[in-house]
């Protein structure tokens, strides 16, 4: 079986910035797989190369067995995907979108009224097909993008950050809709989030950090291999206050972000030492276990928010609400 | 699980359904329709009460006017390609396995029917003040015509606003270029003489396709030849003086299939718009 996913040296430039650097992996069919990282790691122009709507510049890549360059129209057909931006038209109904979109894949008009009636209900908006989107809330709108990429029956679901603009509330459904297109259609669900909470819930994340592959695995495996607990030391000196450490415990403590890290096995045993070997100079300790942040930090030696650099082409908007995600 | 589709790209259901979706916006958006059957309206009373006020020669204006109420409304109609863009659903139709070309095509006669409704209602008023003398194969063929003309001006207007991310340059290109074209199509002034002028006019395509309606439509109404009149009408070309109506036919298509061409081709390029 030929995987859903399988790239190679996947390079991506904007002018002489590049967004994604030499990068290589492999999906198989099935998985419900994430990229996460922060805004301008990569991963939305990843999504676009991988979605057909920028063409591949470097390196090969494969979708369910078909060249991307030589084969698009397979790939395509075989493709659902749902921008971060909303695809629909507001002056149209729920229906007449659907009905658009089942004409530009091609299907049959018996075809398309079964897999409307089918998706609609699937997705609970079955009594607004006759409303138009416009009069929708965002909850809904997303559900009905989710129906409009369904509706060819792709294998490959892309998704781009999804979660963005929905309340807690129409995030599970969402989660609860993707689980089940995958255990029922066995369709692989690829997507890109910032969100850490999310990235958690995929079978396999790759985490992308400045275009690259900072981490790929399933998130336990890669929460455990950060080691043991992390804690973390706000202080007006953490330059100093890491060196002392590393001086008095023969430990290797990192600064980030003005803040002194260390990773330790049984956490909780360094709290009252290093509090007591540094009364002064400690403001705050805290103890975690480690997160997918940690595991960001560890890889890439930055932390995951607040990391502006290979930012700059993305609105401040996005940025703001991204600290608070 | 095997996806749904056949193997051969869906093309002309996704032409047709694109053209559709532009004909349902424009029914649904109440002012669009107000300015799509008022505009013709008041270019009807305008002309024909203001020309024959003035004892101007209306019968000579109508084929330009025709034009124009195609050029504004074919351009207008696909600067909607803008409100796709920036409202993401062009997003959806550029990763659908239909051809770009039948993008192009389904946008196009989308915006290209919109015009002719104006035109049409223009046509069908312009019999209550001019009496036609035409035969109705001339109509026919006058109506063909209007069709080819605001297909070639609807890849127009695609080409220009393709790499646009807004709405607001379009009016600079509007007056420095459309509304020239217009001017010098021999809708306004003649395009006799040996002057730069002339030429422009002889180089514009959009000439051919006035002059080949000039052909068709004929007026009952004789042109007037007393009065202030006289000097308008001593401008205005006699029949032979246009170029053949071959020619017109000729150009006319061909402005059309290069127009579609363009339009194909810009499509290829990827704006900043596509990428949010």
């Amino acid at each position: 079986m030929p995987a859903a996913i399988h790239a190679q040296y996947v390079t991506h430039r904007y002018g002489d910035r590049t967004a994604v650097d030499d990068l290589t992996l492999e999906i198989a069919e099935g998985e419900l797989f994430a990229f996460l990282g922060p805004n301008g790691s990569g991963k939305t122009t990843l999504f676009r190369v991988l979605s057909t709507l920028i063409p591949l510049q470097e390196g090969d890549v494969a979708i369910l067995g078909h060249d991307l360059r030589r084969d698009m129209t397979a790939v395509r057909r075989q493709l659902g995907v749902v921008f971060q931006a909303p695809s629909l038209d507001k002056k149209l109904t729920v229906g007449e979108n659907l009905t658009h979109q089942g004409r530009l894949y091609g299907l049959s008009s018996s075809e398309l009224s079964a897999r409307k009636t089918e998706l609609l209900a699937a997705v609970g908006l079955t009594d607004r097909e006759r409303d138009r989107v416009e009069t929708l809330s965002g909850g809904m709108r997303r559900r009905v993008e989710l129906a409009k990429s369904m509706l060819h029956r792709p294998r490959l679901l892309l998704l781009d950050e999804p979660s963005t603009g929905l309340d807690p509330g129409a995030r599970i459904d969402l989660w609860k809709y993707l689980r089940q297109v995958r255990e029922r259609d066995g369709v692989t669900i690829v997507l890109t989030t910032h969100l850490l909470d999310e990235a958690d819930r995929a079978d396999r994340i790759a985490i992308m950090h400045h275009g690259r592959l900072a981490a790929l695995g399933q998130p336990d495996a890669l929460r455990a291999a950060v080691g043991g607990d992390a804690i973390t030391i706000k202080t007006d000196h953490p330059d100093e206050l890491s060196k002392s450490i590393a001086e008095r415990f023969t430990v290797q403590p990192a600064v980030i972000d003005g803040a002194v890290r260390l990773e330790q096995h049984e956490g909780h045993q360094w709290i009252p030492r290093l509090v007591e070997a540094f009364p002064a100079e400690i403001q705050t300790i805290t103890l975690g276990k480690p997160t997918l942040e940690d595991v960001f930090i560890a890889r890439t030696g930055h932390r995951f928010f607040g990391d502006a650099s290979g930012d700059e082409d993305q609105p401040k908007k996005k940025r703001r609400g991204l600290a608070r995600g | 699980m095997s996806t749904l589709a056949t193997s051969s790209p869906p093309a002309w259901p996704a032409v047709f359904t694109l053209a559709q979706r532009e004909l349902v916006r424009f029914f649904r958006q109440g002012n669009r329709v107000f300015g799509a059957l008022g505009q013709p309206i008041i270019f009807w009373l305008l002309f024909s009460e203001g020309l024959r006020g003035n004892n101007l020669d209306y019968a000579f204006f109508f084929p330009g006017t025709l034009v124009m109420i195609l050029l504004f409304t074919a351009i207008f109609a696909t600067i909607s390609i803008i409100e796709d863009r920036n409202e993401g659903f062009l997003q959806s139709v550029l990763v659908s396995p239909a051809p770009r070309w039948a993008m192009v095509l389904g946008k196009v006669l989308g915006g290209a029917a919109i015009a002719m409704i104006q035109g049409l209602i223009f046509l069908a008023l312009g019999a209550f003040t001019l009496r036609y003398a035409s035969s109705l194969p001339e109509i026919v063929q006058a109506i063909v015509l209007m069709a080819v003309i605001s297909i070639a001006l609807t890849a127009l207007g695609f080409t220009i606003a393709w790499r646009m991310d807004s709405t607001h340059g379009f009016h600079a290109v509007m007056s420095v270029f459309l509304l020239p074209m217009w001017l010098l199509s021999g809708a306004f002034f003649p395009g006799t003489g040996n002057g730069w002028l002339a030429w422009i006019v002889r180089l514009n395509p959009l000439t051919y396709g006035v002059a080949g309606l000039r052909y068709y439509l004929k007026f009952a109404q004789a042109t007037p030849t007393t009065g202030p009149a006289s000097d308008a009408a001593a401008g205005a070309p006699p029949i032979d003086a246009l170029p053949p109506l071959s020619v017109c036919w000729i150009v006319t298509l061909a402005f059309a299939a290069v127009m579609l061409l363009a339009a194909w081709k810009i499509s290829a390029s990827r704006t900043a718009g596509d990428l949010k």
